[in-house]
């Protein structure tokens, strides 16, 4: 088996074999084949641009790879601005020992990924350092905002609906069985969600705030929207879409849905007048079937049948709601939900 | 009735007000979790007892676990919430990062895949526990014994529950009812608490841990307190029977005996712990004689906050210097904790 040495990132004749070998031959596209220092590109109005770092482990996993990974990950993070994706760098640190065969899969991985979601890789690097064949991708992503859209998390307002477009926590759990070396058919929904978020836009649905739900899960990034926009937050547990392995997976574990990464999902905050329309259309999108409308937002006064709020007032500062996230549980109980507290798991993208 | 009105019947409760107090961690972290206490009325007050394993570790074991992760040649292994427990002057996290050798694993049985890999190491495996864990110590000592495995040892705190529950209501405990411990009971059968409802004439339900099981062994032991009931009745019928698992309590009277445990901010209790029996100390890493109890923050409550005598809101350092994030006492620590559940879900 070939594997990566050190003369890999010597940046002579090696490194020019390995770009030439994997990495051009996967992405190949105009721009970069011209090998400039830096790509020059078209393009005008409002930019968006975004950056991420992949160090999941194992490298490859049921339902996707890093490859696939790192390529959604930006992807997602430019859409949940509105923005449509065109162009991604990426960065390689590979550590010496690294299996050339698996980085030809993970390059390939990438490569379809980005086609699937639209984006040509126009800039690349490479570095390699002593090490035990870890593989870590950094991607950097660029794309354009509509004139008209105006996406981001302080945008909730009250009576708003809160949709999730599928089941919680499947990647964490597939990546936590692989650690763990549990045997399950569970994959992990590592997705670029252009069709899903292009299709809101273009029905014109009122959509507030898009997140994608990764570490620290659903909880996590509620509890911050919540806190961005001052909001009450109010979720039911019921509706919670979470596949039924998984939902086992968590229960021997000790684990809790809420709180586990997904690499495909999004939370959508929308008005309430396009909450039925924007369901429909997440549910007709790729990888949006299991989408469900999981709660709503409010102002912080208490709801009816929930009066005991009042008295934990505790987040209330000077009369202004800090923003909070309340969970109503299957017997009608309800939590007051934090973020993700501790370390949760590291490495799961 | 159905479980609709149960639920409403606890809601609406408005006689005589109760006390009960959920002994097992799982059970603090589940009634949090299901949002239980918001569906009892003000007259039910759960109160969190001392069973979580990790809470009621006293500060001289964890200072000797850091002692062996300091020791060339060795290393500790635990499970996650073990290592951010406070000792008197840090942590095995705190120790580790300056150098020390301690690890995560999920199950002890791990720790002998370590020890084959790596057979110059000493691994010493952090065995805290209840009667539900002891048994799986059982089986990491039958495998060692077997496949001959020499470089693995048990620093042991493992703890029983009647002669805490006795010493709680001998020391003055206010509590009109136990909801018992699933788990525990899986082992060693419902009649474990038996002698313990006779003799304090109070009532005791088992319990599971999903939202209508404790609901239904609230209402239950509700019915009981109301009818002064003074008995032990079984909720949990589906994993707990009245006898217990036989073979589980044959191997733990092989590999333990009974002795005294020393519990955080409660001191020495009699009976009330298990150490390995003379013949396989071979395995034991000084589990013996860890009696101090110092605490790394004089104003921690965890003692008190462990005997039910109070909440943890009403401790001055919780979610001021104490939080998940820099736990002061080991109740913030665990995911069983009280105090770590009131943060979260309360506030």
């Amino acid at each position: 088996m070939e594997r990566i040495r050190m003369e890999h990132g010597s940046g002579g004749r090696a490194t020019g074999e390995l770009i030439g070998e994997i990495f051009e031959k996967a992405f190949s596209n105009e721009t970069l084949s011209q090998m400039e220092d830096a790509a020059v590109v078209a393009g005008s109005g409002r930019i968006a641009v975004t950056t991420d770092s992949f160090v999941v482990t194992p490298l490859e996993f049921p339902g996707g790879d890093i490859g696939r990974l790192c390529i959604c990950g930006t992807v997602n993070d430019l859409l949940m601005r509105g923005a449509t994706p065109k162009y991604l760098t990426c960065g390689f640190i590979l550590e010496e020992g690294a299996d050339i065969e698996q980085l030809k899969r993970i390059a390939s991985s990438m490569a379809l990924t980005a086609k699937e979601a639209g984006v040509q890789i126009i800039a690349g690097d490479t570095k390699v350092i002593e090490g035990s064949g870890g593989v870590y991708i950094n991607t950097t992503g660029v794309g354009f905002v509509p004139e008209n859209v105006d996406i981001k998390a302080s945008n909730s307002a009250t009576e708003d609906v809160i949709i999730v477009s599928g089941n919680l926590g499947d990647h964490h759990a597939t990546v936590l069985s692989q650690r763990m070396e549990i045997k399950n058919s569970i994959e992990s929904d590592n997705a670029p969600l252009v069709e899903m978020v292009g299709k809101l836009l273009k029905e014109n649905i009122e959509v507030h705030v898009l997140r994608d739900v990764t570490r620290g899960g659903l909880a996590t990034v509620l509890k911050e929207l919540a806190q961005s926009s001052g909001k009450v937050f109010e979720i039911e547990e019921e509706k919670l879409p979470v596949d039924p392995q998984v939902k086992d997976f968590c229960g021997l574990l000790g684990l809790d849905p809420l709180y586990m990464g997904n690499e495909g999902k999004l939370v959508a905050i929308v008005s309430k007048k396009d909450a039925e329309r924007a369901l429909e259309i997440i549910r007709s999108s790729r990888y949006g079937e299991h989408a469900a409308i999981v709660g709503k937002v409010s102002d912080g006064q208490p709801v009816t049948g929930m009066e005991k709020i009042s008295d934990e007032q505790a987040e209330n500062e000077g009369g202004k709601t800090i923003g909070k996230l309340i969970l109503k549980t299957r017997i009608g109980g309800r939590r007051v939900l934090k973020e993700l507290q501790g370390e949760g798991l590291p490495r799961i993208c | 009735m159905t479980f609709g009105e149960i639920c409403n019947y606890l809601r609406e409760y408005d006689g005589k007000p109760f006390t009960f107090m959920e002994v097992c961690g799982s059970h603090t972290a589940a009634i949090a979790k299901f949002g239980i206490k918001d569906v009892l009325s003000d007259k039910i007050r759960l109160i969190s007892g001392p069973g979580c394993p990790v809470c009621v570790t006293p500060s001289a074991y964890i200072d000797k676990l850091i002692e062996l992760a300091k020791t060339p040649g060795y290393c500790v292994v635990s499970f996650g919430d073990m290592l951010r427990v406070p000792g008197s002057k840090q942590s095995l996290s705190e120790a580790k990062s300056e150098g020390a050798k301690a690890v995560m694993v999920y199950s002890p049985m791990d720790v002998l895949k370590l020890a084959t890999d790596h057979p110059d190491t000493t691994y010493v495996f952090a065995a805290v526990g209840f009667e539900t864990t002891a048994p799986i110590y059982t089986l990491f000592l039958e495998e060692a014994i077997r496949r001959n495995i020499c470089n693995v040892k048990l620093l042991t705190s493992l703890k029983t529950m009647p002669k805490v529950i006795d010493w709680l209501l001998l020391h003055g405990a206010s509590i009109d009812g136990f909801l018992a411990p699933g788990h525990v009971c899986a082992i060693t059968g419902s009649e474990y608490f038996d002698n313990l409802a006779k003799k304090h004439q109070i009532p005791f339900a088992v319990s599971g841990f999903g939202d209508r099981e404790l609901i239904m062994a609230i209402y239950g032991l509700l019915k009981m307190a109301e009818n002064r009931e003074t008995c032990v009745k079984n909720f949990y019928p589906a994993v707990v029977e009245g006898k217990g698992n036989e073979i589980a309590i044959k191997k733990l009277n092989t590999y333990f005996s009974v002795s005294s445990a020393v519990w955080r901010g409660m001191g020495e209790i009699d009976g009330s712990g298990l150490l390995l029996r003379e013949e396989y100390l071979r395995f034991d890493a000084g589990s013996t004689g860890l009696t101090e109890d110092a605490k790394r923050n004089k104003g921690c409550c965890c003692g008190k906050i462990l005997m039910g005598q109070m909440e943890p809101k009403d401790c001055p350092l919780f979610g001021k210097v104490c939080s998940p994030d820099h736990p002061q006492g080991a109740c913030m620590v665990s995911y069983e904790g009280s105090c770590y559940q009131y943060y979260l879900n309360q506030r």
